[in-house]
């Protein structure tokens, strides 16, 4: 059998024992169940549309049969469904592995899966599935177990449950800007002629009637499209603070009286095309800026990251209950691969938890009877049982959760750029229409008040206002198309600001999944370490797999005897040699070093013990270049939960031991950072995991490294896809451009303003003047801003 | 020139006509999606319900509609990509 071998489902290489059907490879026979399911249901044509589109889930990682059993209850069967009556209901999705073409289109065929499913319709960019089924043919339970039987696992936390509210925002955001467009197109059409030579000849009843056409336009425009720029300008004032939409607001309600007296007097038809267009850019300026990753999402709590539901165990048997029901003494079960919700007591005799969303750590925990087991874990292997001790929102790291308030999230707001600058504009702008006005009144009377509020009018900051959302948005597209997801625009700003970086080091300078296996002892023959290899096969263990997967050779021997003793080791024969892998306690018989921490694997073999695996953490590629270029410009910390077994490695990467600190607990780190801001630094920290929940929360700006961006990850302002960790220096330093870029628009706007002012306060600004000058600043803004930053892009290789 | 009365009323009837049908198609939520419809257009009708006197005529057609999906299956090569 060939060594690359792909799997038809899921592309993975079949390894050395591929399952073979209908002349086809498969790697496991997850793989190959769903291709059964799918062809006997004449659904193979979603082989067809993307070559090996599958979702492979390895055995031990399938949920459990009895998983979804509280979809059957009505409490949160309710909560769940969007809609439901007669019989017909509805609900929606997410699923996070949705990935191509073949999986829109085959789930959007799951009504050739069962019939009782009425209609199926795929978002791709929310990564959301939206089922209408008959509920008396298939229960919500089924349906869900339906889409798991395909490898499609739906995400049901409290996420679900809650109704999205973002929707409403946009589509409101996106009638603002039609009826903004409709308005500036007609007002453009009806003020035209007046631009033109000749326009006086135009007949009066015309002129009236275009006039007051513009101003049922603009009505409309004000009142819905702008109401935002009024009443932010508004709530700013009763703080006594000076917004951008302050002179928007001012400019606004000028170019609009004016407009009216005009009108009224007959003398004209006014700016209203002036004012229409300018709200219609920056509506326009907003939905570039509000630009969001649907599917990815930053704002998750330990909420999401819970069940809903739990199992309990009584004295008649077991009952699931809501997961705010659960209280302490509780008994509870928790199965493979279901998350412990609240810190409880070990009762069956062993356990082994995976806290790998937590700490970053991939290697599974081990735990006794008896044994004290923190919230958060992922529970591997049989089932056990647990008794509560804390509330869920009392557990250790809720309460981390809930006491970190970022207090520097307020202050940031009014820091921003923008605010800086307005403060300025909004001053000298309401100077210099006084000093015109106040000029005029003594020389000329008559146009006073005309100049006072041309200077107001053509002031009108859109093209400044413009500046920030499309260099800002534009940024975030360019980071967004390579792997580096912000949260929002005002991360880039933050980002330009940091001056101190802290690492974590567990899943986020080292990768989660891979880590160096190095063998102490005895030189092992290529027959010994084959037969290692096929003891270590034949079990799940993470660890076996990591060692399975390190040694070489594909001609596995046959084991017989086979035991797997958990949290101990294995125990096997080959060609009647007994082969023992495990702990040292379990192969040697003397018990591990208390000092020692690192992960070994000791090994028996031809009656005697032959040494031991030693698992090393693997750092991330690229780490030393990284850490030698962020050093020049940042003051580089580390904090790891981890002792100090890795302070010699650490110290080769970072230089010196002053800012690597072991041993730190989640709280430590949160009171870390928080006392590097109280040195007035502002602080990107870098972590992964919900133990570093609180310190991201609590930093000025906060990145989650991630190997899947789409699977859970803690709130966070950035998530970097770990394939890119290499470049996150680029991305900080392009921050910088970014910021330079923002004050070159600042400028390119000023000059326009200059040039408008120069009409204005010389009491002849015209409608054709403003006509002009306010959309062409407006337009050679955005132009300037989105190409210089896709040029400074690809100059710069980022 | 009253011609041109008219012209500005049909003009902006017209244009209202638009607008109408823009925040129509924002309420229906066509633009929640701008993706997986350009996907799901090149998909091919369903396969059709079997009944028994028709199952050799859809066996042929399936295998033609099956000959063009793996040329169709090239053209969606690039579609995972995440917007």
């Amino acid at each position: 059998m060939s060594e690359d071998l792909k799997c038809i489902h899921c592309g993975n290489s079949c390894g050395k024992i591929p399952v073979i059907f209908d002349g086809k490879p498969f790697c496991c026979s997850g793989c190959f169940t769903v291709y059964q399911i799918l062809n006997t249901n004449k659904l193979k044509q979603y082989y067809q549309i993307e070559q090996m589109p599958g979702i492979r889930i390895e055995d031990e990682k399938q949920p459990a049969s009895e998983t979804y059993a509280f979809l059957d209850l009505d409490k949160f069967k309710s909560q769940i469904l969007t809609f439901s009556e007669g019989g017909i209901s509805k609900v929606s999705f997410f699923i996070p592995t949705i990935h191509c073409a073949s999986c829109i289109w085959l789930l959007e065929n799951l009504h050739q899966l069962h019939s009782g499913i009425i209609q199926s319709f795929v978002n791709f960019p929310k990564k959301e599935i939206n089922i209408t089924f008959n509920e008396t043919e298939i229960s919500l339970r089924q349906l869900v177990e339906l889409l798991v039987s395909i490898h499609y696992i739906p995400e049901i936390n409290q996420h679900s449950i809650e109704k999205p509210t973002g929707d409403k925002a946009e589509k409101r955001l996106f009638i603002k800007i039609g009826i903004a467009a409709f308005s500036f197109m007609n007002a453009m059409i009806y003020h035209f002629p007046q631009y033109l030579p000749g326009h006086q000849f135009l007949d009066a009843d015309m002129k009236r009637l275009f006039g007051w056409l513009s101003v049922a336009l603009a009505i409309p425009v004000l009142l819905f499209s702008a109401n935002d720029y009024f009443l932010t300008a508004w709530k700013s004032l009763k703080k006594k603070m000076i917004s951008i939409d302050l002179p928007i607001a001012l400019g606004l309600i000028t170019l609009f009286t004016q407009s009216l007296i005009e009108i009224l007097s007959g003398r004209g038809i006014g700016y209203i095309d002036s004012l229409t267009g300018l709200v219609f850019f920056m509506l326009i300026g907003r939905w570039y800026q509000g630009k969001t990753y649907q599917a990815l999402s930053f704002e998750r709590d330990y909420k999401t990251y819970f069940p809903l539901a739990v199992t309990k165990i009584t004295g008649e048997g077991t009952k699931t209950i809501a997961l705010e029901d659960l209280r302490p003494e509780d008994h509870i079960l928790v199965r493979n691969q279901e998350i412990i919700p609240a810190d409880s007591v070990l009762l069956s005799e062993t356990a082994n938890i995976d806290y790998s969303f937590v700490t970053g750590e991939s290697m599974p925990v081990a735990k006794k009877a008896g044994d004290f087991v923190f919230a958060g874990g992922r529970q591997i292997g049989n089932a056990i049982e647990l008794t509560i001790e804390k509330e869920v929102e009392q557990s250790y790291l809720t309460q981390l959760w809930n006491q970190t308030e970022n207090p520097f999230a307020a202050n940031n707001k009014l820091n921003t750029i923008i605010n800086r600058v307005s403060q300025y504009f909004t001053i000298a702008v309401v100077l210099i229409a006084l000093c015109a006005g106040g000029f005029w009144y003594f020389n000329k009377p008559d146009i006073a008040v005309f100049a006072f509020t041309s200077v107001l009018i053509i002031a009108c900051p859109c093209a400044l206002a413009l500046t920030v959302p499309f260099t800002f948005g534009s940024t975030m597209r360019q980071f967004g198309r390579r792997g580096f997801y912000l949260k929002n625009t005002a991360v880039i700003e933050h980002l330009q600001r940091v001056n101190t970086v802290v690492f974590d080091k567990t899943g986020t300078i080292t990768n989660a999944r891979q880590s160096e296996v190095q063998f102490m002892g005895n030189d092992l023959s290529p027959k010994q370490k084959l037969m290692i290899k096929s003891l270590a096969f034949h079990s799940s263990h993470p660890l076996s797999k990591t060692l399975c997967n390190s040694i070489e050779g594909d001609q596995l021997l046959d084991v017989t005897d086979f035991q797997e003793i958990p949290s101990m080791g294995l125990s096997g024969k080959i060609n009647d040699i007994r082969i023992n892998l495990g702990s040292k306690y379990f192969v040697t018989g003397s018990k591990t070093d208390e000092e020692n921490m690192k992960t070994e694997v000791w090994v028996f073999i031809n009656d005697s013990v032959a040494g031991y695996f030693q698992f090393e953490n693997e750092y991330r590629r690229g780490l030393k270049e990284l850490i030698g270029k962020l050093e020049k410009n940042y003051e580089l910390h580390l904090l790891t939960g981890d002792n100090e077994a890795e302070k010699p490695n650490l110290i080769s990467y970072f230089g010196n031991s002053r800012s690597l600190h072991f041993n730190q607990s989640p709280t430590d780190k949160l009171e870390y950072v928080r006392n590097l801001q109280k040195q007035g630094k502002n602080v990107l920290m870098i972590g992964d995991g919900l133990n570093d929940a609180g310190a991201l929360n609590e930093s000025n700006v906060g990145i989650v490294i991630a190997d899947n961006v789409f699977n859970f990850s803690p709130a966070c302002d950035a998530i970097l896809d770990s394939k890119r960790f290499a470049n996150l220096n680029k991305y900080i330093d392009f921050t910088r451009q970014s910021m330079k870029i923002v004050y070159a628009g600042f400028g390119i706007s000023f000059l326009y303003n200059l040039i408008g002012l120069s009409f204005a306060v010389q009491g002849n600004l015209s409608p054709i003047v403003a006509a002009i000058l306010m959309p062409a600043s407006s337009v050679s803004v955005v132009v300037f801003a989105s190409f210089s930053v896709s040029l400074r892009a690809k100059f710069l290789k980022l | 020139m009253s011609v041109v009365f008219i012209l500005v009323f049909v003009a902006i009837v017209m244009a209202g006509g638009f607008l109408v049908a823009f925040i129509w198609s924002v309420k229906n939520g066509q633009y929640e999606d701008t993706y997986t419809p350009s996907v799901r257009i090149l998909f091919d009708d369903p396969p059709a319900k079997e009944s028994n006197d028709q199952v050799t005529e859809d066996k042929e057609q399936k295998k033609e509609s099956e000959d063009c999906e793996t040329e169709n299956g090239e053209n969606h090569g690039a579609q995972s990509k995440m917007e």
